[in-house]
Formats: structure tokens, C-alpha cells, sequence
């Protein structure tokens, strides 16, 4: 089983959840958005939501200037 | 150039109302394009005011420095199309009541400076209209590099990005790069418009 991370796909693990998968990944960024299998997942349930199996998942990181 | 075309397009956007958050180099130009291609209705918030420095690549002009974005961009819409309504709120977006201002938009264009400002709007917007289209930016500084920009899709966020950009705060914003972000976002609201139908 695998997950799709911006449409690259890597190894799935069981009960991880987002902090972990961020930090597996490696994203230091503080601001990031998260989608997954396109639901918006609010900050504050980052280290509550387990990513479920076959997700599809976008990490965008949010850069200032406008 | 296909005129009869354009005049269909046209009057199919004037049925559609565009919600910008933030008034600045994104929303400022995003706005005037958009009513030039026939958007009908605008929600403009921004409480901020003109400065000379917002010159570089704000859609304003000398004269407008002192006055308030939202004030002059409604003004110089209607220089464009006097039929097209225009709403604005001169007040700052705060964590937590950034959502009600843009109940009646078709299409909501993110064109905040902050990413913090960013990031908490996309999520007040994207979990209170889960079905709007929301049109963001992020990785607007510096100038070079502009094939990197691209259009990233994941439900009804839309993000104009360029991942490998430097923040505002360690580079510079320029007219080429701020315009041509802001008119892709543009781009991408009225394509969706165009094709939701």
C-alpha cells in the first residue's frame, strides 16, 4: 500500500498521523496547508488525524508577499 | 479576434460575483481584469490605504496615495464597466472572522500578503464554503524563474506557486512577477466560470 504526497508516491504506515508524516517528510515550513483526498485538515488536527490508506495528500507551503 | 465570442464570454461573466481578500498587488490587479473580461459583481475587503512604496506593482497611481485600496479599486472599476457593483469593507480580515464577508462569492481570490494572514484564511474559507473555488497565491517575491510557476489543484483549492520563491521578507516584490501571479489567478477564476457551466 502506498500514499500519494503532491502526486509522488511513497510507503503508507499504519496509524500515522500528520505530525509524523510531515516529519518524515521532512517538512520543516512552518505554514503549510494539507489536504487530504481533498479535505482541508486544520492545523489544530494535525497530530489527531491518522492518515487512512491509498490517501491522496497535498502539502502546499505558504510563502508571504502579495 | 473572435468579437462575438468575446461578447458571449463577456456576458456570461457579468452573471458572477468575485470575492478578493486583500487589495494589495494580487487583488489590485486581479480585480481589473477581472472587470475588464465582464465579471459583474465585486466583494472587495482591505483596510488598508495607499502608500507611495505600493507603486512598484499595485495597480494605483499617485493620486490615489492616502486614499483607501478598496475606494480606489471600486472607482477605477467603474471607470471600466459603471454597471459592475462593487462591495467594500475597509476592514482588517481577523483569525475567525474572515469567512462572513464572502458569503455571496461565486469565486474567492486570496490575495493576502502574510503567510500566516494565507494559511489562515485558506483554512476559515476552505472549511466554512467547502464548495466555493478558492483562488490562492504563494511564492509571489523576486523576480527571474517565472516558469516556475504553476497551477497546483487539490479540490476547490486552487494555488498559483512557486515553491522555490523566497518570502517578501528576504525578497523584493516587483511589478512583473506580483502581476503576472495575480493575473494567473485571475486566469483561473474566470476558466472555472467558464466551464463549471
Amino acid at each position: 500500500m502506498t500514499l500519494s504526497v503532491n502526486n509522488k508516491q511513497i510507503s503508507y504506515i499504519e496509524q500515522e498521523t500528520v505530525v509524523a508524516l510531515l516529519k518524515r517528510l521532512n517538512f520543516t515550513f512552518p505554514l503549510l496547508v494539507v489536504k487530504i483526498n481533498g479535505t482541508l485538515i486544520p492545523r489544530e488536527s494535525y497530530d489527531t488525524t491518522i492518515i487512512p490508506k491509498d490517501a491522496s495528500i497535498q502539502i502546499i507551503h505558504m510563502i508571504s508577499g502579495g | 479576434m473572435d468579437n462575438q465570442k468575446q461578447s458571449i464570454l463577456h456576458s456570461r461573466l457579468q452573471s458572477y460575483t468575485l470575492g478578493i481578500a486583500g487589495v494589495g498587488g494580487l487583488g489590485s490587479n486581479a480585480a481589473i481584469s477581472l472587470a475588464r473580461v465582464g465579471i459583474g459583481r465585486f466583494i472587495l475587503v482591505d483596510f488598508d490605504r495607499v502608500e507611495e512604496s505600493n507603486l512598484n506593482r499595485q495597480y494605483f497611481f499617485r493620486e490615489h496615495i492616502g486614499k483607501y485600496k478598496v475606494e480606489v479599486i471600486r472607482e477605477l472599476i467603474n471607470r471600466i464597466d459603471p454597471t459592475i457593483q462593487v462591495t467594500t469593507y475597509k476592514q482588517r480580515l481577523e483569525p475567525g472572522k474572515m469567512a462572513p464577508f464572502f458569503k455571496d462569492a461565486d469565486v474567492i481570490i486570496e490575495a493576502l500578503d502574510a503567510a500566516e494572514t494565507k494559511t489562515q484564511f485558506i483554512e476559515e474559507i476552505q472549511q466554512k464554503y467547502p464548495k466555493k473555488l478558492l483562488v490562492a497565491a504563494s511564492g509571489v517575491a523576486g523576480y527571474g524563474h517565472m516558469d516556475r510557476i504553476k497551477t497546483m489543484t487539490c479540490g476547490t483549492l486552487a494555488l498559483c506557486y512557486d515553491p522555490k520563491a523566497k518570502s517578501s521578507e528576504e525578497d523584493v516584490l516587483m511589478a512583473p512577477k506580483v502581476c503576472a501571479m495575480a493575473n494567473w489567478q485571475a486566469d483561473i477564476a474566470i476558466t472555472y466560470l467558464l466551464e463549471k457551466e
